[in-house]
């Protein structure tokens, strides 16, 4: 684990609907590796990806207590300003859901409503973004077309490099290849091994491959709680805690 | 098995024969209307405002109606949207997780959609007596505006409520503030916003209660929004009560003309929803 944790969560419950979803978190999620959240359907892995970047806010008869700290600052304060602490974070979600707009328009979103202007910067942006993710030479002479024409694996990389564009510091996959075909999903798994030099990453999936294929630790959440956390290996080739055995044994078997 | 068979041969036999109904009366009215109208259709009719003697059979034609039928719907339709869309948007992106709230407001709004156009006519009305205004052009906006209020909200909702969630997620994840994941909503939703337009239109330009104390009636063409204005529902109704057989007719040739206006008016909107579908995800 490299110098100070990047998200660092603390003491933190969720209810929702009276129910108690969260229960008492307490996780350093390590600086520019990959972090995979594991565990059974309904055990909350999604609440807790969703309230690294207070996307839970908007949700029903929702109560959060404890803190969530990004880069030392306790995102769940109420005078911190929450497009700031959206901008630090991409969220690449289950399926694709690109903006409404041209593919151009897409990646060019973020950086215009935080201010970019300048048709230069946008296009060197774009450009940019879109190599990243491998969408360039596919998308550059139709710039303009819809980005609903494009395949949903394309999409994906698309949405991908929309969220790039606003220059998180964090990415955060919630099963962003549940929906894809395999070659897509490899091609977005390796952008993942490739991107975690830049940015830190956490995914929420239900693959086992996947996270051992892309990710350096892993979190094992079962019923609200944090069973175990560690290096991918570790967990799962070599579980402390019953539960995670559990959960793991198809996987090793 | 037997029985299966006779259920589904049944509930087949129902189905088709309510639909043939209902179709068949859609094409009933047309036709009537058509029959009736088109010997009394001419240029006339929709070029002049009434002449000297035109509810006694003369010259003249319904244009003052034409217009402030057009008048009075296009200005609801515009007032309305201006309210409604901020109410829509105010319930789905802004109070959604407040459930008792929202759900009070659109019961509200469903209260407000089944009350009679006549009571949006008197309320209208004592509106006017309050600020001092006459029947008139704006009176009849002003009533008008009221009774398609709530289905533009409704409508509105209902659409928005189609959108995925996490288009607004992605919209939000981005830094947008509420407004901004509000305008890619609404980008999204811009099919739906003519069909909001096209429900409210086509209400607004046939209603005859809301408009019958407020927007008066006249047979010149109003300039002002100060002045009385005639409305094509109120035509047919004026017309159909002469005596003279000749304005009988009239009625129809103006029934025909509205349904025209919301014929146009549907095919536009059909046309700019398959526009702006464009980008629809």
């Amino acid at each position: 684990m490299t110098n100070t944790p990047h998200i660092s969560v603390q003491d933190f419950n969720v209810y929702i609907e009276n129910q108690h979803i969260l229960k008492n978190i307490n996780i350093n999620i390590p600086n520019k590796s990959v972090t995979s959240i594991i565990g059974p359907s309904g055990c909350g892995k999604t609440t807790l990806l969703k309230s690294f970047n207070r996307l839970l806010d908007n949700t029903a008869n929702v109560k959060i207590d404890g803190k969530v700290l990004v880069d030392g600052e306790n995102i769940y304060d109420p005078n911190v300003e929450v497009t700031h602490i959206r901008k630090k974070m991409g969220l690449l979600s289950q399926r694709p859901y690109p903006l409404p707009m041209s593919i151009y328009d897409n990646v060019a979103y973020g950086p215009r409503i935080h201010g970019i202007r300048k048709k230069s910067e946008l296009d060197e942006l774009v450009e940019l973004q879109l190599k990243a993710t491998g969408l360039w030479n596919e998308v550059k002479d139709r710039l303009n077309a819809s980005a609903t024409r494009l395949s949903i694996g394309q999409q994906q990389r698309l949405c991908l490099a929309r969220g790039l564009a606003v220059e998180p510091e964090i990415i955060l996959g919630d099963e962003s290849t549940s929906a894809l075909d395999p070659v897509s999903t490899h091609i977005i798994e390796d952008l993942f091994i490739h991107l975690k030099q830049k940015y830190t990453i956490v995914l929420v999936t239900h693959i086992l491959r996947q996270a051992r294929r892309v990710s350096d630790y892993i979190i094992f959440v079962y019923m609200g709680k944090i069973i175990e956390f560690g290096p991918t290996e570790e967990v799962l080739l070599n579980p402390k805690e019953e539960l995670t055995r559990e959960y793991v044994k198809g996987f090793i078997s | 098995m037997i029985k299966r068979k006779i259920e589904e041969l049944f509930f087949k036999v129902l189905m088709i024969l309510a639909t043939i109904i209902v179709t068949g009366s859609f094409f009933l009215i047309v036709g009537t209307i058509f029959s009736k109208g088109i010997p009394y259709m001419n240029l006339d009719m929709i070029t002049k405002i009434p002449g000297g003697g035109f509810y006694i059979g003369k010259e003249g034609g319904v244009l003052n109606a034409i217009i402030g039928s057009l008048y009075i719907a296009c200005g609801a339709t515009v007032l309305g949207l201006i309210i409604s869309i901020p109410v829509a948007i105010y319930i789905n992106m802004y109070i959604d997780g407040e459930k008792f709230k929202s759900n009070l407001i659109r019961l509200a709004f469903d209260v407000l959609f089944g009350i009679p156009s006549i009571v949006y006519g008197a309320f209208g009305f004592l509106i006017m007596v309050y600020f001092g205004i006459r029947a008139s052009l704006l009176g009849g906006i002003i009533a008008v505006t009221l009774l398609v209020i709530p289905i533009l909200v409704r409508t509105l909702d209902e659409v928005i409520r189609t959108v995925p969630g996490e288009l607004r997620d992605a919209a939000l994840s981005l830094g947008a503030t509420r407004w901004e994941a509000a305008k890619v909503i609404l980008r999204q939703i811009r099919p739906g916003i003519f069909t909001a337009i096209l429900l409210s239109f086509g209400r607004g330009i046939g209603d005859v209660a809301s408009v019958l104390f407020t927007a008066g009636f006249s047979d010149n063409i109003p300039t002002s929004l100060h002045e009385p204005a005639a409305t094509l529902p109120l035509a047919i109704f004026f017309q159909l009560g002469s005596p003279v057989e000749e304005v009988q007719g009239r009625a129809y040739a103006s029934a025909l003309i509205l349904t025209i206006v919301v014929l146009i008016i549907t095919v536009l909107a059909e046309l700019l929803i398959k526009k702006f579908s464009k980008h629809k995800i």
